[in-house]
C-alpha cells in the first residue's frame, strides 16, 4: 500500500484565502487541484509536502469563456471539460488533440489545466500544446495578478516562474484565424508521451506569418522548437518547408534515452510528428480536415 | 480532520487522517469491500467510483477531498434487489471473468450508458480505456455493456441515477 506521509490540509474558501494560507504555511506547502499528478508522487515519496491547500472549492477558477478576444480557461478547468468545449474545439483544435490523448477519460475528469502546467512535467502534453499558442498566464499573489508568457514560466524540469504565494488562476489564449493539431506517440492509453508535437500556424495570401512549435518528453527548451519557427515563418505552407520544419525541430531538442527509446528513435519521432502536425493544421487552414 | 461523506446516499462522519485515499477509506472505515484496489499508481482503474456524479480513480482522491461530496460505488447501483442492467450484462456476456475489475468497469459502464444510450463499441471501448482488466476480457466486457444498452439500460432517469455534474457554463463576455 502506497500511503503518502502525513500533511495539514487547508481548503481554501476563494483565492486570496488560498494565497494567505500559501504564504502562512510557505514553502513547504503544495496546491492541489485535481491531485493527479501530486498525489502519485507523494505516494512515492518523491514529494513530502508539509501542507496541502485544496482549491477544488473555487468555482470561480472552473470556467471556460471567451473574454474579448481570447479564450479564457480557469485553471481548475478539468481536462474533460477543456475537451468537451465546442468553443476550445472550434478555436483550438490542437487543445482538443492534445486533450484526447492525455492519461484516460477518468483521470481527465479529475485532473485540471492549471495543475498540469504548474507541475511542468517536462513529458506534459498541454505545456507544449499551450507553449505552441503562446498563452499567457494569469497569476495572482500577495501584491495582486500579473501575467506571465507560458514561455516565460517553464524555468525547467518540475520548475516555474510562480514564486511561492502565487496561484496560477486562468490561462488565455487569442482566438485568431489559425489552424494548428497535436500529434502524439505513447506505448498505451494513459501512458506519458514518448514524444509528442504540436503545431500552430498562421497563413496569409499564402505565407506562413507565424509558427508555433511544441514538443514535449525531448527536453525541447520551455517546450518549443524555435528554429523550426523562425524556419517557418515568412516561407510557404507546404510539405518541403514542414519536412525541414521537422528536421530543425529534431536537431534542436535534446532527447535523453529512457525506458520509452534511445535518443535516436525520440529524436525521429520529434521530427516526424511536427512535420505530421504541420501537415494536419495545413490541412485544417484549407477546410480539408477537421 | 472529521469528515461527512455521501455514500450511495447515506451520510458517514468519520475522523480521518488528511492522508488517507479515499478507496482505503471505502473499504477500511466503512467496510464497504466492493470497491477494489489494485496498482495504486492510477493506472489500473480497478478503484473507479463516482464522485460528484463522475467517474474517477478512487487510489488518487483523498478522503478528505470527499468532505461534502457525493460518492456511489458499486453497491449503490442496484435498485433495492434488483440488478442493474449493466449488472445483469455482465452476468448474461461472462463479463465477470476473475471479478477484480468488474466494480469500476461496471460504475463507469453505468456512466456511459447515463450520457450515451446506444454507444457504439469504439465509444465502449474509449470509455474504459483507463481501466484494465487482468483476464483481458475485454471482449465479454465490451458485449456485456452492449447488452446493457439494449436490455433498457441506456434509458436511466433521473430518480434511479445520481445526477451528473452540471457541465461548467460558457460564458460569452
Amino acid at each position: 500500500m502506497q500511503v503518502p506521509a502525513a500533511f495539514q490540509y487547508e481548503t481554501a474558501t476563494s483565492v486570496e484565502h488560498a494565497i494567505e494560507l500559501l504564504t502562512r504555511y510557505g514553502p513547504e506547502a503544495r496546491v492541489v487541484a485535481g491531485g493527479h499528478s501530486l498525489l502519485p508522487m507523494m505516494k512515492l515519496r518523491l514529494a513530502q509536502p508539509e501542507a496541502l491547500i485544496d482549491i477544488n472549492g473555487l468555482g470561480e477558477l472552473a470556467l471556460i469563456r471567451v473574454d474579448g478576444h481570447d479564450l479564457a480557461v480557469g485553471a481548475m478547468v478539468r481536462h474533460a471539460e477543456l475537451l468537451a468545449s465546442p468553443v476550445v474545439g472550434e478555436h483550438f483544435p490542437i487543445l482538443r488533440d492534445a486533450e484526447r490523448v492525455i492519461a484516460d477519460p477518468l483521470v481527465r475528469n479529475r485532473g485540471t489545466v492549471g495543475g498540469s502546467l504548474c507541475q511542468a512535467d517536462p513529458s506534459e502534453d498541454l505545456s507544449a500544446a499551450f507553449s505552441a499558442l503562446r498563452a499567457a498566464l494569469v497569476v495572482q499573489g500577495p501584491g495582486g495578478r500579473r501575467t506571465i508568457g507560458i514561455r516565460e514560466f517553464f524555468l525547467g524540469p518540475y520548475e516555474t516562474a510562480l514564486t511561492e504565494a502565487e496561484l496560477l488562476v486562468e490561462i488565455r489564449v487569442p482566438i485568431r484565424s489559425h489552424a494548428s493539431a497535436y500529434r502524439k506517440v505513447e506505448r498505451r492509453v494513459g501512458d506519458w508521451a514518448v514524444v509528442a508535437a504540436g503545431a500552430v500556424l498562421e497563413i496569409t495570401d499564402g505565407v506562413v506569418t507565424e509558427a508555433g512549435i511544441g514538443l514535449t518528453a525531448v527536453g525541447a527548451p520551455r517546450f518549443v522548437s524555435e528554429q523550426a519557427e523562425d524556419f517557418l515563418r515568412g516561407g510557404r505552407p507546404d510539405d518541403e518547408s514542414f519536412a525541414q520544419a521537422g528536421r530543425t525541430a529534431a536537431q534542436e531538442c535534446r532527447p535523453t534515452a529512457d525506458q520509452r527509446g534511445p535518443v535516436d528513435y525520440k529524436r525521429h519521432l520529434a521530427g516526424e510528428l511536427t512535420t505530421r502536425a504541420l501537415r494536419v493544421a495545413a490541412a485544417r487552414a484549407r477546410g480539408q480536415e477537421a | 480532520m472529521r469528515i461527512t461523506v455521501n455514500v450511495n446516499g447515506e451520510q458517514h462522519t468519520r475522523d480521518v487522517e488528511p492522508r488517507l485515499l479515499l478507496v482505503h477509506f471505502l473499504r477500511d472505515e466503512l467496510g464497504l469491500t466492493g470497491t477494489h484496489w489494485g496498482c495504486d499508481t492510477s493506472n489500473c482503474g480497478v478503484c473507479a467510483v463516482w464522485l460528484d456524479g463522475t467517474p474517477v480513480k478512487s487510489c488518487t482522491v483523498l478522503a478528505v477531498m470527499a468532505d461534502g461530496h457525493e460518492v456511489r460505488t458499486v453497491e449503490g447501483l442496484a435498485h433495492g434487489t434488483e440488478l442493474d442492467p449493466v449488472q445483469q450484462g455482465f452476468i448474461a456476456c461472462h463479463g465477470l471473468q476473475c471479478g477484480f475489475c468488474t466494480p469500476g468497469m461496471m460504475m463507469t459502464a453505468r456512466w456511459l450508458l447515463d450520457h450515451n444510450a446506444d454507444p457504439s463499441e469504439e465509444d465502449i471501448r474509449e470509455a474504459i480505456s483507463g481501466q484494465m482488466c487482468r483476464c483481458t476480457g475485454y471482449e465479454n466486457i465490451v458485449r456485456s455493456i452492449r447488452w446493457a444498452a439494449e436490455h433498457g439500460g441506456g434509458a436511466r432517469t433521473a430518480d434511479t441515477a445520481t445526477e451528473a455534474a452540471p457541465g461548467r457554463e460558457e460564458v460569452r463576455a
